[in-house]
Formats: C-alpha cells, sequence, structure tokens
C-alpha cells in the first residue's frame, strides 16, 4: 500500500509540471503581444512597456518559467493587472466558497445518485427503473446554465430566494444564515452529477448482482436487504469512486457557470471577470488552482479505491 | 480476408463477415427503441439544419434577424410560437437558424478531436514504451483542468469566438479519444492474428490502418456520439458566458444568455433555446448508448 502510494505520488510530479507549463504558456499562447492587449489597443507604448517589465515578459522563456515555478512554489501567483492586488489575495477566500459550493454539490449528487441508482438496480426492468433512468438521462443532458436560470425564474416567485442581493455580498466566512441561498446552486451544480452516479451505481449493481456469490448468499437463505446492502453494494461502489472523483471535478468546473448565473463571489465568476478583463495573471492564478485541487482530489480517489479494491495488486 | 476462402469448398452463398457484423448491429440497434429514437431525432434534427431556414423563408414571415421593437418580450402566441425576444425577433424562427449552428460547432469540434485524438491513442496503444508514455502523461496534464475549464482557458487566450470556442472544445475532446483508443488498440494488439500479419511482413502502416483502426472503430464511433453531446453543451456554455458565438447570431447559448436579463418578465426568452439544447444533446446520449450496447460484444445473445 506504501509502494502505492508512493509510486502514485511520484507519477502525480510529471502531470503537476505539465499543469503548471501549459498555465504559463497561456499567457504566451496569446496571439499577438500580450502586454498590448491587456494595455488596451490605444495605450500608450510607456504604459505597454511598464506591464511588459512588470510582468517580466523581457526575460527569456525558460527563465521566465523558472520565475514562475518558484513563485509557485512559495505561494505567489503574481499581481493582478487590474487591481494590482496579489492573485493570491483575490483568490483568497473565494477558493473556500467554490470549493464549498462543489463539496455539498457532491455530497448532494453522490447521495440522490446511489439512491436512485440503487433502487433502479433493485427494481430494474420495472416502470420505476425506467423512469429514473429517463430522469437521469434528462439530469445528463442539461446544461446547468439553463437549469439554474429555469429554478431562479420559478422559486423566486416563492420565497426560496429571500435575499437574492445577499448573494452579491458572499460572505467571507461562507454562506450565511439561510440555507435556502444553498440550494439552488447546489441542485444546479449537482444534478448532472446525480444523473452519472445513478447511472453508473445501477450498471454496476446490475453486474454484481448477477454473480456467483449472490447467488450463493441468496441460496443461503440470506435476506434480500442483506443480500443488497452487504453483498453486492459493497463491491458495486468500487466502480462508483472513480466517477465520483471525476465528478467533483466536473463540478470544479462547473462552478464557472453556476457562480456567474448566482452572481456567488467564487473562483469560478473571479475567472470569468478576469478573462472579460483580460487579466491574464488573475486568469493563470485561478484556472492553476483549480486544477491542482482537481489533481490533489483525483489522487486521494486512486488511493481511496486502492484501498477499497483489495483485489487488484500492484501490476 | 476473403482470399483465404478461395480454396475452400464453397456450399453456402459466400458471406461478406463484416457486412453480416454490421447487419447484426443493425439488428440489436433496431431492438432498442431508446436508441432508434435517438437516432430519429438527429436525422430530424439535421433535416430542420438543412431544410428549416429554406422552408422558413419561403413560408414563414420572420427572419431571424428581424426585428420588431414594437412587439418585442410577446409569449408564446399562434404568431411568435416560441414568443419574441427583447428586439421582437421571433424566437422560433432563430432557434431553427441555430440549429445549424449547434450541429456544426458539435460535428466539427468532435472531428478535430478525433483527428488529433485517434491517432496518438493507436501510437500509444502500438508502439508502447517511451512513446505511449509521453503521449500520457499529456493527456493527462490537458484531464487535469475540469470540466469546462480547459476549453474556457482555450478561448480566454484565442479570444471569443465561434471559430475558437470550436477548436476549444475540439482540444477538450483530444484526451477523451486517444485514452479510449489506446486501451482498445492494447487489447487487439496482443491478438494472435495481428503476430501472423506482422510475420507475413506488414508494415506498421498497413497493422494499424487495415488490421487495427477496423477493430477499435466501435469505441471510437461510440465515444463519438457522446462526445458530441458534451460539445455542444460545452459551446453553449461558452456562448453563455460571452466567450463564443456573439450576438446577433442565433447561437442558442447566446440567446439563452441574452434572456436571462428578461428572465422576470419574459420567462420564454431563457426557456425555449434552454430546452432545445436539452433535446439535443439527449438525442445524442440515448444514441451513443443505443450504439454502446449494440456494438458491444458482451451484450452478443
Amino acid at each position: 500500500m506504501t509502494k502505492f502510494i508512493i509510486r502514485r505520488l511520484i507519477q502525480t510530479i510529471p502531470v503537476l509540471l505539465g499543469v503548471t507549463i501549459l498555465v504559463f504558456s497561456l499567457m504566451h499562447l496569446i496571439p499577438g503581444d500580450p502586454a498590448q492587449i491587456i494595455a488596451g489597443e490605444s495605450a500608450p507604448e510607456r504604459q505597454v512597456e511598464q506591464i511588459r517589465e512588470r510582468l517580466g515578459l523581457n526575460d527569456p522563456l525558460h527563465v521566465q518559467y523558472g520565475k514562475f515555478l518558484g513563485n509557485i512554489v512559495t505561494g505567489d501567483l503574481g499581481q493582478s493587472v487590474r487591481s494590482s492586488r496579489p492573485v493570491a489575495d483575490e483568490i483568497g477566500t473565494r477558493f473556500w466558497v467554490t470549493v464549498e459550493l462543489a463539496v455539498y454539490s457532491t455530497i448532494v449528487s453522490v447521495f440522490l445518485g446511489l439512491i436512485a441508482g440503487i433502487i433502479s438496480a433493485v427494481r430494474h426492468y420495472t416502470v420505476l427503473d425506467v423512469v429514473i433512468m429517463i430522469v437521469a438521462l434528462f439530469g445528463l443532458s442539461m446544461p446547468n446554465f439553463w437549469l439554474g436560470l429555469m429554478l431562479i425564474q420559478y422559486f423566486s416567485i416563492g420565497n426560496w430566494m429571500p435575499d437574492w442581493m445577499s448573494f452579491m455580498q458572499m460572505r467571507a466566512s461562507g454562506w450565511g444564515d439561510s440555507w435556502k441561498q444553498v440550494v439552488l446552486p447546489v441542485i444546479t451544480l449537482g444534478t448532472a452529477g446525480a444523473a452519472i452516479i445513478a447511472r453508473m451505481t445501477r450498471s454496476s449493481m446490475l453486474e454484481v448482482i448477477g454473480q456467483d456469490y449472490i447467488r450463493t448468499a441468496r441460496a443461503k437463505g440470506v435476506k434480500e436487504r442483506i443480500v443488497i446492502y452487504r453483498h453486492a453494494l459493497k463491491n458495486a461502489l468500487i466502480p462508483v469512486v472513480t466517477v465520483v472523483g471525476l465528478e467533483f471535478g466536473a463540478l470544479l468546473g462547473g462552478t464557472v457557470l453556476t457562480e456567474t448565473i448566482f452572481a456567488i463571489n467564487g473562483m469560478g465568476r473571479l475567472t470569468i471577470d478576469a478573462i472579460r478583463t483580460r487579466d491574464f495573471p488573475v486568469v493563470q492564478g485561478t484556472v492553476l488552482v483549480i486544477s491542482l485541487l482537481f489533481v490533489f482530489v483525483n489522487l486521494l480517489v486512486d488511493i481511496s479505491y486502492r484501498f477499497l479494491n483489495k483485489r487488484i495488486e500492484l501490476d | 480476408m476473403s482470399e483465404n476462402t478461395v480454396n475452400e469448398p464453397v456450399t453456402a452463398k459466400r458471406v461478406n463477415p463484416r457486412l453480416e457484423n454490421y447487419k447484426m448491429i443493425w439488428k440489436r440497434l433496431k431492438k432498442n427503441k431508446a436508441a432508434l429514437i435517438g437516432g430519429y431525432l438527429i436525422i430530424f434534427f439535421i433535416l430542420v439544419a438543412v431544410f428549416g431556414p429554406y422552408l422558413l423563408s419561403q413560408f414563414g414571415q420572420y427572419g431571424p434577424y428581424q426585428q420588431n421593437l414594437l412587439n418585442k418580450l410577446q409569449g408564446p402566441s399562434a404568431e411568435h410560437w416560441f414568443g419574441t425576444d427583447n428586439f421582437g425577433r421571433d424566437i422560433f424562427t432563430r432557434i431553427i437558424h441555430g440549429m445549424e449552428l449547434t450541429l456544426w460547432i458539435g460535428f466539427l469540434s468532435v472531428l478535430i478531436g478525433m483527428i488529433i485524438g485517434v491517432p496518438l491513442g493507436i501510437i500509444s496503444g502500438y508502439y508502447g514504451g517511451r512513446i505511449d508514455n509521453i503521449i500520457m502523461r499529456v493527456m493527462d496534464v490537458l484531464l487535469a483542468f475540469p470540466g469546462i475549464l480547459l476549453a474556457l482557458a482555450i478561448v480566454s487566450v484565442l479570444g471569443g469566438s465561434l471559430q475558437n470556442v470550436i477548436i476549444a472544445v475540439g482540444i477538450f475532446s483530444i484526451p477523451a479519444f486517444a485514452r479510449i483508443v489506446r486501451g482498445s488498440t492494447l487489447s487487439v494488439r496482443k491478438l494472435e492474428y495481428i503476430d501472423a500479419v506482422r510475420a507475413l511482413g506488414a508494415s506498421d502502416f498497413r497493422i494499424i490502418f487495415k488490421h487495427i483502426l477496423p477493430n477499435v472503430m466501435s469505441p471510437i464511433i461510440v465515444q463519438a456520439t457522446l462526445r458530441i453531446a458534451t460539445a455542444v453543451l460545452t459551446a453553449s456554455g461558452l456562448s453563455f458566458l460571452g466567450l463564443g458565438a456573439q450576438p446577433p447570431m442565433p447561437e442558442w447559448g447566446a440567446m439563452l444568455s441574452a434572456g436571462r436579463t428578461y428572465m422576470y418578465e419574459a420567462w420564454h426568452v431563457a426557456f425555449f433555446p434552454g430546452a432545445m439544447i436539452v433535446l439535443v444533446v439527449l438525442a445524442f446520449n440515448i444514441f451513443g448508448d443505443g450504439i454502446r450496447d449494440a456494438l458491444d460484444p458482451k451484450m452478443k445473445q
């Protein structure tokens, strides 16, 4: 096990390096002169030169990358071109807002997805199964920004969004007093994940239920309930774990849209605002942080997967 | 393949095994009702994209860009099936015109992903070793940018336009193809007939194109179909954020984004474009699921 973890950690290093190289390149792949684009087309040459100097664009590429990497390691993500604040500060509390949103949504989608998937598998080929699977298909096919807008439209009539404006001033501490504020964004973000997990759980359960040891358990006279929950579910969940990890990533990406719709002041919204104002250091910072988080979560998932699935030995 | 059977005494009619295989797949696909519905929907959408704008110009009263400010934000009616938007444009007409855009975005971006991803996957799986390692690590890096983020980062660099969205979503699709194709190539490569062909002196190029590619086609087709669904979702998301198709283009994501401002007075402006996205994505999803079941040898009875 330790050997596996160490090997997996070592495997992560090239990916991390690759991510930093790609994020670093973002600035240099901009067609034209990045400093000019950041400064604006009609900016005086002096200002462009200033930006170029500040971003260190005059150095040779490898020197720039070396500095970039060195700064990341020390937690310095550069400076926003617009607000002149350090990017790390800009991200600061917004990081937790996004993580919280993604974690809640993951929990909801795992919970709903598992229940729906298990019911579907246990009752397979019944009307209930068909209905659940159709709902899941719709959930999977829905753009979450549309779902979010429709939810707002529908529930804003009721009292579900009592405090619309307070979204704009999301407190540093998190979500505030009203759980209702969290509900709609979480549903918006979690639906697709729930659908995917439901489908995965169903097919995984069906596969396991068809296996010999389940027949044996049933033949022994074990209660159906116990067969399903103790014998089948345990093994059926193993492949689902991987999906949960991937879904968490998809959710992290999805926050970009959800936060925009609900005016939540998280990293996703920061990214979009930065793209709109061509604040590339901030774009680089948020993209980097979100990806690193995703890589880290996947690492955890892989390790827990190996932990759950003891049958797989080191290959 | 037919050369091998030439000398055998021919009793039954000679059959083309590949054709038989296709027939079998078709048979299984026909049994899957959901997949058929998906397939018909896709055909219908393509027909709408091709003929819809022409029919509307002949029989309809509105153009996709035709404004009528006196008539803005009208709800659905017999006159305007899906209502009108903030410029008084007929939403139904705009949605029909947008169908072509949506399908092109889906097809082209997935094509880009396929053209780059499939060869990478085959090379990786076929040659293995260091080149495999390099290609797959690069794919890992691309996959480290979750969801829409990779496409978003690319568009942020290239600048927001429909063309750049297609490129971005295409690049975003590469790793999916590369990984799936690599996996299938690995399992095909180990089969004995590949050794046999190689012993006969076939070049790598010939082995890859004549013997491996046809055998990894099924996962590619399935992946491509499902990927179109993802591509449409991602691209409309980018347009929604204002980074893709620009107004007044009748792109659904952009239309939805415009409708957002008028949500409280006119729900239909945002509703219909989004509902169309759902339908198109749904069609590709169920069709993709269906052909996966049809192509999966485990399902053979």
